[in-house]
């Protein structure tokens, strides 16, 4: 970024940019807030962990086992991240494909939020990668395995980033005061977009396809062929969920840099309407896997019960609240609402990858805790430097003048 | 095959990659049949636990001696130390012991999953892992149906291990170990239809001994390793309910279906885009 300025600016002497840098790089805001409090000596155990789990092998900090080789790091950090993340692609299909200018407020934030997202969830699965350096194989074709899914999953994750950067990038710019990057920058929008859409499709749903050869592994009640689709379709409201999530809290922490000639409870409605039409979309496709898997017969078990608390308590329950508020508006509801639903996203992603991954297995796998300690720190580290951006850059406040009437 | 495809794909370059994958390559490899595999053909009722096979495993590949014994009632399992076990079953015909490791899928899994092609098929029949490509994703060991694949947990610069059919002494024109030192003579080496022929047989010649099924014909879409015991093999320890085509045919409809959705979605969503937009804001 600095070389960029640079360039464009050859009058602004060297010494005024990096002195506008090192400026911005120091702290805005309190320090000692109860978060900063709660998230700082996580992360610095965190990163020692980090370390021990560098300098002695995944064994010394994980409780992976042969059996059940993937645990907290990729069926948390990737898998159910990925799917919270959704919440750009969905956004960016309302306001520039479908035109619907009144999410456009909201908009930015959500593509840096699911930037950082995928920026960290690439970091956690690099942890994970026994051999992490070797990952570079997949991108100079040592070899490329193009009939794995996991393949075609990373590239379009990878691609998807940049298209996201892409996205975001526009804001960097006004933070920088570039007025012709950003010229550029704005124009290449609409194509990161399509790209981005496209992209997301098919990662969201590669996900799913990842667990497809696991048949004989993961339990009948969420193993089935149309695992790709249902994890697209829930990735469409349990991103939109996150959003809404994350805009409440947004909207306390950064309550200076709104603008109330914002419409953010229409905001609100419309994107409650959107959940419960993915989740009643998704419901139905639920049931008509389940009767065309003959799933019944393991609805008398345990892991019966545990599907039904997924399905029912947090998608059904969720979308009538969603339903509600549309016919009644009403915040806390949509939130509770929201907060149901993340928390059935987060269930079927774990059911998925771990809780019904080898449910006959032996030794069961239960994440240990440096696991949990370290997944908190990759998220504190988003939140610390999600909220660096915001502070500095025009996120949730509006452009300045000079950039407003792009876009 | 390996190399052109290789070649093909390098100079495809990346953005096109993505794109052409689904049309050119699907997810299954050549079908049986074309490929003359060789494989391994394991007789339970031969084997009398002696572990000769274990030994001369760890001797050939530098891995640690076993210390256990085949027990009924104890499962023993391959790990990072061990790429084949022995292990005894108390059956219906009365105690019968097994062998297990990597069955070297004619179409593995494994190599499917693998997007380095670190696990990889050769032609001849072992499915061997490539120490250079591997980034310990783990995700064959997600994918194999047989959980063959196993991990050290415990190091810096973890190795997938598992059977490697002995990929070096066939190059070599050798045997695998086990099949040369096994003194009941009850793994046998050769090509894959030969031994297919030879179990059924063994079968044939005395059906009252054998339970008539050779396992790996047809289970996982054939495998290079060959099973014919006394007694149903769920008796001892195997998954007979297992697929009876490949796994990586699982994943194909999915593989083929991305190139379309790269090429098609982003025309539709533009056309969408121009539909929407409304012709004032041109204006603006
Ligand atoms: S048994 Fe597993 S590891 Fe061995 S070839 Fe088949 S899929 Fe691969
Ligand atoms: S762990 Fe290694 S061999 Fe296994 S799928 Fe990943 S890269 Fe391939």
């Amino acid at each position: 970024m600095k070389e960029k300025a640079n360039t464009l600016y050859p009058q602004r002497k060297i010494n005024g940019t990096v002195g506008f840098l090192l400026n911005e790089l120091k702290p805005k805001g309190k320090i000692f807030t109860v978060f900063n409090m709660i998230s700082l000596p996580i992360m610095l155990v965190g990163i020692v962990l980090i370390y021990i789990r560098f300098s002695q092998g995944l064994g010394a900090v994980t409780n992976l086992t042969q059996q059940v080789p993937w645990g907290l790091w990729i069926g948390f950090d990737v898998v159910t991240g990925v799917a919270f993340a959704g919440g750009a692609y969905v956004l960016a299909f309302l306001v520039y494909i479908l035109n619907l200018k009144k999410f456009k407020p909201i908009l930015r934030v959500t593509i840096l939020n699911g930037f950082l997202a995928y920026l960290f969830y690439s970091g956690a699965l690099l942890l994970d990668l026994g051999r992490p350096t070797s990952v570079i194989n997949v991108i100079i074709g040592n070899n490329f395995g193009v009939s794995s899914v996991m393949f075609l999953v990373g590239w379009h994750f990878l691609l998807y980033m940049l298209a996201l950067l892409l996205e975001f990038s526009p804001a960097i710019a006004e933070w920088l005061n570039a007025k012709k990057a950003h010229r550029i920058l704005s124009a290449a929008t609409l194509g990161a977009v399509i790209f981005g859409i496209t992209l997301s499709v098919l990662h969201q749903s590669g996900i799913g396809a990842l667990f497809l050869m696991a048949e004989d592994k993961i339990h009948p009640l969420w193993h089935n062929s149309y695992m790709p689709l249902m994890f697209v379709v829930s990735s469409i409201f349990g991103g939109i969920a996150l959003v809404i999530i994350e805009g409440s809290i947004s909207r306390k922490v950064f309550s200076s840099q709104y603008d109330e000639s914002h419409d953010h409870k229409s905001i609100l409605h419309g994107l409650a309407r959107i959940c419960a039409g993915g989740m009643f979309l998704y419901l139905v496709m639920t049931v008509l896997v389940f009767i065309h898997e003959q799933n019944a017969v393991y609805l008398s078990t345990t892991w019966g019960a545990w599907y039904l608390v997924e399905i029912l308590g947090f998608v059904f329950v969720p979308m009538l609240l969603f339903c509600q508020s549309c016919i009644k508006p009403n915040q806390i509801v949509i939130k509770i609402a929201a907060v149901m639903t993340l928390l059935g996203i987060l269930l079927n992603r774990m059911n998925v990858s771990i809780i019904a991954f080898r449910w006959d297995a032996a030794e069961a796998y239960v994440p240990s805790w440096q696991e949990f300690i370290v997944t908190l720190t990759i998220i504190f580290i988003e939140i610390w430097v999600f909220r660096w951006i915001v502070r500095r850059m025009p996120v949730i406040r509006k452009s300045p003048d000079w950039a407003k009437d792009k876009h | 095959m390996d190399i052109n495809r290789r070649n093909f794909m390098k100079s495809l370059g990346f953005a096109g990659v993505a794109l052409t994958v689904g049309k050119s390559h699907g997810a299954e490899k050549k079908p049986e049949g074309e490929t003359e595999f060789y494989g391994m053909l394991y007789d339970s009722t031969l084997c009398m636990g002696c572990q000769n096979c274990e030994f001369t495993c760890a001797e050939t590949h530098g891995l640690e001696e076993p210390e256990d014994e085949p027990e009924a009632g104890v499962v023993r399992k391959t790990n990072q130390n061990r790429r084949t076990v022995i292990n005894c079953y108390e059956t219906s015909q009365g105690e019968a012991y097994i062998k297990q490791q990597c069955m070297h899928c004619n179409i593995p899994a494994c190599d499917t999953a693998c997007l380095t092609q670190a696990m990889h098929k050769t032609k001849k029949a072992p499915v061997i892992w490539r120490e250079d490509k591997c980034m310990g994703c783990r995700y064959c060991m997600i994918s194999c149906p047989f959980d063959s694949p196993k991990f050290e947990y415990g190091s810096t610069n973890p190795k997938i291990v598992k059977c490697t059919m002995c990929a070096d002494r066939l190059r070599e024109g050798k045997k695998p170990a086990c099949a040369e030192n096994c003194p009941m003579g009850a793994i046998t080496f050769g090509k894959r239809r030969d031994l297919i022929k030879e179990a059924r047989k063994r079968i044939h010649d005395d059906p009252e001994y054998y339970h008539n099924h050779i396992y790996g014909e047809h289970e996982a879409g054939g495998t290079g390793w060959l099973y014919i015991a006394g007694v149903p093999m769920n008796e001892l320890g195997f998954d007979t309910n297992i697929r009876k085509k490949s796994y990586p045919a699982l994943t194909k409809g999915f593989i083929g279906a991305i190139a379309p959705v790269d090429i098609l979605l982003p025309g539709a969503l533009l056309g969408i885009y121009a539909a929407t937009k409304s012709p004032k804001e041109e204006e603006e």
